[in-house]
């Protein structure tokens, strides 16, 4: 052959070869040579658009993986749209997401109801549903969703370990309930009530509920203390937790008090409501807590800060959720990476499902993240804290949720 | 019957909240035979241009008062700018016009101020008051306080003043109004300013208590609106003690009627709305209106 | 000769629109089908919320919780009882049907401002309600269904078949609607809004034709519910909230009071522009689309479907004019 006809036919094998590989990359959803189309929602509006901080902060930490050069040479294109809290905006927004805009994964979706409305379409649709931001339980099901999987240790984990506690602990225990009219709540209390199984019915003296738009809970709380309850559980927002912590203190009601994880925010909800007040407060934590002063100097604290200040400036300092957010996309940016040059679906799904003793910055000190085919709970730990009028002091061994 | 005390006690304060707003509803309603589902958002819109000048250093009672005047000064603004187009369109355009108004307030101040909920000082001491076994918060009796204030400053205005007795006049017949010289547009205007401003006190006096953030109004206007039902729109008394009312009972049917509890209390205080509605529906201090055909 | 030319040019205009809404579905992805059958969806329940408040003068705003209870109606029925989802729409329309003219007989004695806060209690009332009986309906974990596959074999997707099956509800109750409100029935219903006290003088039955209609409004408003609960394939309590309510009647004011047609420009509107305001707008949405709403009520306080009443008036209106004129020359 000539030197021209080589020349010709290398660049011929050439293109073809491209060609196959530009087909083989535009085969697999959402992702291309150059980036990875990654799909999420949140309630950026509405009523509980508090949360909406998190997609925010999920964004705002991709913006620094792009900075450092991406994902294996890709850059992450998150694409976010307001749901409102609201299943049918959810379920709109999510099929925007998956046929519109083709994106690989649907990442933290937030929400319960919002999450229910879309499982069955993901897992139709062959889709990842990945680290879902609710604490619900139902998301660990990889036999009948294996395309669902959840992030956070679920509400009755937490509710079974505070229960666990009170049978080992507290003999004469007559247990007072305050709980949000809702799925968080009811799923804070089912647990509860299951951990203390048959006791139950006996050493819950009374439950008492409220509604979001409540603007107050002193009646519950009056109520709760009349009934003769010593150990109160908490399952409140952050709002109401600061009215439950001050009312019980000013009608003079001491009980031994569970707070719920979601409301355990020292600057948000302990110090507005008295450090004193709070004090032997009990909480189930998973998280360095970003307002907490014994992590004043911890390292990952201090990255945590500089990040916030170089890429989400507008965010709270002492919002809890802004430190969540971060977690998870660190989490989400470590699974990327372990999928190599694979970004099919599938292989996303097989390497969330693979994750073994990950730990990340700002989770508990010995707090591991792992994934198997038939566990779909990335974190199970959670380890028992009491307020000493100054931190969350940590107390007892780290409790794993899968041995329950 | 200390519980019961207690139960009453708590309600008053929480009454106290939701009578706070409805004065502010009530007024614009006599003032313009408007609903202005804005009323909330309103308030809490003053509440955060509070905070900001708190946060820059004014003390309270300042920041109070200037609050007043911006909100003041708002309202008369939102009329002419925002309302007058529509003044002579159907009613519902009317109602449209001010759900729209809700949605951008709320929607601006969580851009501005973001959604995280943000403690807000009380003028009033954090110490419990303890009576007998009773406890309540001092800010508690000091919300309760300044409710009635605003009643009284607002009964001695429509009724011992000359500008009070033009607004009166301009709400219940413009047209005759206009012929004695009465400057109706103004007294419209005049109307909003003033009900924004209760709206801004009621948001004060809230915010220490259920903490400043951009949709801390909506569950209080629903109650209000229960208050204002109950008590009379065209009366600011009946708001006052429709507000009182309303959080009474909310709290003894939920201490009282188990079965009901408090997973029904929202459908309490409706339940108060529609028996009022069908017994009485100018509310129990309201003037039922006579419609000449 | 300028009416009937009106009148044919109505039908023909309607076969049109007709055609398009027939073929849109195949022109479409599944995501923008789905979208479309939304729309309507919003379309029947803002029709009946018309009914009541456009031609018949009661103010509602608590339709969303009728919307509400005829999707826990299908859901429920389709859940517990394994009902085929085709059955659940007329049930969901009689409970309905019973439910509001059970609510509207007593509110008979309440207008404008009375009315509207009975309605707003009956809306904040339901998703608590809802909550409370858990046992039927989830609670706050609401219910999963599953989408109806296209039957006997049909070349459609799923969201395809939704779609007609939607577009078939719609075109019966429009056509019942549109028969319902024009001829005697329509000119009472409408008398009783303009001056109730003159049509009861003039022998109208007022306080059967209220709650009939307010019954009947339920009813449309109960059977969108239920085609939502079936298109979304869930049911949660919180989404029947009043804010709900809030959408349905911007969307039939938006449309056009006592306009037919309006309900589709309203559903159009509710659908998309809250789309269209987030693509403008990330950080605050919400305040575009208020803009967008009270800049509308400037401009056509009518609603669309009044806007373009009026230039088509203004269109014949000249032509006739030119006609008449050329007639006097002659």
């Amino acid at each position: 052959m000539s030197l021209t006809k080589r020349f010709l036919a290398l660049l011929l094998v050439l293109g073809v070869l491209s060609l196959a590989g530009v087909a083989a990359a535009q085969t697999v959803v959402g992702v291309t040579a150059t980036e990875i189309r990654i799909g999420n929602t949140n309630p950026y509006s509405g009523p509980a658009s508090a949360y909406g901080t998190i997609g925010k902060a999920i964004g705002a930490y991709f913006k620094k993986v792009n900075d450092e050069g991406g994902i294996n040479g890709r850059k992450i294109n998150y694409i976010t749209y307001d749901d409102q809290y609201s299943p049918p905006k959810t379920v709109e927004m999510v099929r925007k997401l998956v046929e519109q805009d083709q994106v690989a994964f649907i990442f933290q979706p937030l929400g319960t109801p919002p999450n229910s409305s879309i499982h069955k379409y993901m897992n139709e649709k062959k889709t990842p549903q990945l680290f879902v931001a609710t604490g619900a339980t139902k998301w660990n099901d990889p036999k009948n969703f294996p395309w669902t999987m959840g992030f956070q240790p679920n509400y009755q984990t937490e509710g079974k370990i505070y229960a666990a506690y009170i049978l080992k602990n507290v003999p004469d225990a007559k247990v007072g309930i305050l709980y949000q009219n809702d799925d968080y709540g009811k799923d804070y209390l089912k647990g509860f009530e299951d951990g203390l199984g048959d006791a139950a019915k006996k050493l819950i003296v009374m439950k008492q509920s409220y509604e979001v738009t409540d603007p107050t809970i002193d009646s519950q709380i009056v109520n709760l203390k009349n009934s003769g309850a010593n150990v109160f559980f908490n399952i409140t927002i952050p709002k109401f937790a600061v009215q439950a912590i001050k009312k019980s203190n000013d009608i003079g009601w001491k009980p031994l008090h569970f707070l719920n994880n979601v409301s355990s925010s020292l600057g948000t909800v302990l110090k507005p409501a008295g450090l004193e007040a709070s004090r032997g407060l009990i909480t189930a934590l998973y998280m360095k807590e970003v307002t907490d002063p014994q992590w004043k100097n911890d390292k990952a604290y201090l990255d945590w800060v500089a990040w916030m200040k170089k890429y989400y400036p507008e965010g709270a300092l002492d919002d809890q959720f802004n430190a969540y957010g971060y977690v998870v996309a660190i989490l989400a940016t470590h699974t990327l990476k372990q999928c190599g040059n694979d970004l099919s679906r599938e292989n996303i799904m097989r390497q969330a499902a693979s994750l073994k003793n990950v730990e990340l910055p700002l989770l508990l000190p010995g707090i591991k993240i792992n994934t198997s085919p038939t566990d779909f709970a990335p974190i199970e730990q959670e380890q028992l804290a009491k307020f000493d009028g100054e931190r969350w002091a940590l107390f007892g061994e780290m409790i794993e949720a899968s041995k329950k | 019957m200390d519980i019961f005390i207690q139960q009453v006690v708590s309600g008053l304060a929480t009454g106290g909240i939701y009578a706070s707003l409805a004065l502010a509803l009530v007024m614009i309603y006599q003032a313009t035979d408007v609903v202005n589902f804005a009323q909330g958002s309103m308030a809490m819109f003053s509440t955060y241009l509070c905070w900001s000048l708190l946060q820059a250093g004014l003390p309270y009672w300042v920041a109070f008062v200037a609050t007043l005047v911006i909100a003041f000064a708002g309202g008369i603004l939102i009329e002419r700018v925002v309302i007058r187009p529509v003044e002579n369109a159907p009613i519902l355009s009317i109602v449209i016009v001010t759900i729209g108004l809700l949605v951008i307030l709320v929607s601006v101040a969580g851009w501005i101020y973001s959604y995280i909920q943000k403690p807000f000082p009380s003028p009033f001491p954090n110490k419990p008051i303890k009576i007998g076994n009773i406890v309540f918060g001092a800010h508690d009796l000091g919300a309760i306080g300044i409710t009635l204030v605003v009643l009284l400053l607002l009964f001695l205005f429509f009724r011992f003043t000359t500008l009070g007795l033009a607004m009166r006049a301009a709400a219940q017949n413009p047209t005759s109004s206009r012929l004695c010289g009465i400057r109706v547009g103004w007294m419209l205007a005049l109307g909003w300013g003033l009900a924004a401003t209760f709206g801004a006190v009621a948001g004060m006096i809230v915010a220490p208590v259920v903490f400043l953030d951009p949709n801390m109004m909506g569950g209080i206007q629903i109650y209000a609106f229960a208050a204002a039902t109950v008590g009379g729109f065209t009366s600011p008394l009946g708001a006052v003690v429709g507000g009182f009312l309303v959080g009474v009972t909310e709290n003894l049917v939920g201490t009282y009627v188990s079965f009901i509890g408090t997973e029904l209390k929202m459908t309490v205080a409706l339940a108060m709305i529609i028996i009022v509605l069908l017994v009485k529906p100018s509310g129990l201090f309201g003037r039922s209106s006579v419609r000449r055909v | 000769m300028a009416d009937g030319g009106g009148a044919t040019v109505k039908t023909v205009g309607l076969a049109l629109v007709l055609a398009v809404a027939c073929a849109l579905p195949f022109a479409m992805s599944g995501f923008r089908v789905f979208q479309f059958t939304q729309v309507l969806i919003y379309a029947i329940a803002i029709l009946g919320l018309n009914m009541l408040t456009g031609f018949n003068g009661q103010i509602s705003l608590g339709h969303g919780a009728f919307y509400g209870i005829g999707a826990y109606t299908t859901a429920i029925m389709i859940d517990k009882w394994n009902i085929g989802y085709g059955w659940t729409i007329p049930v969901a329309a009689a409970v309905c049907l019973v439910v509001g003219f059970l609510f509207g007989r007593p509110a008979l004695r309440l207008e404008g401002l009375y009315l509207a806060l009975a309605t707003f209690a009956l809306a904040l009332a339901v998703p608590q309600i809802l909550k409370y009986f858990e046992h039927w309906t989830g609670g706050s974990q609401g219910i999963v269904l599953s989408k109806p596959k296209p039957p006997w074999g049909l070349p459609l997707n799923e969201d395809q078949w939704l779609y007609f099956v939607t577009l078939g509800v719609l075109i019966v109750l429009f056509i019942l609607a549109s028969n319902l409100l024009s001829g005697r029935t329509g000119r009472a219903i409408k008398a009783i809004r303009d001056n109730h006290i003159a049509a009861e003088a003039m022998g109208v039955n007022s306080a059967l034709y209220k709650s009939v209609v307010f019954g009947v409004s339920a009813a449309y408003t109960g059977v969108a519910g239920a085609l939502s609960g079936i298109a979304i394939a869930f049911v949660a309590p919180d989404t029947f909230d009043v804010f709900l309510s809030f959408t349905l009647l911007t969307g039939v004011v938006v449309g056009g009071l006592a306009t037919i047609s309006g309900a589709i420009f309203g559903a159009l509107f509710v659908q998309f522009v809250p789309n269209w305001a987030q693509d403008i707008s990330k950080a605050a949405p919400w305040a575009i689309f208020g803009i967008f709403l009270i800049v509308f009520m400037y401009v056509m306080p009518h609603g669309i479907a009044g806007f373009l009443r009026l230039l088509w008036i203004r269109m014949t209106r000249s032509a006739v004019m030119r006609g008449k004129a050329e007639g006097e020359v002659q």
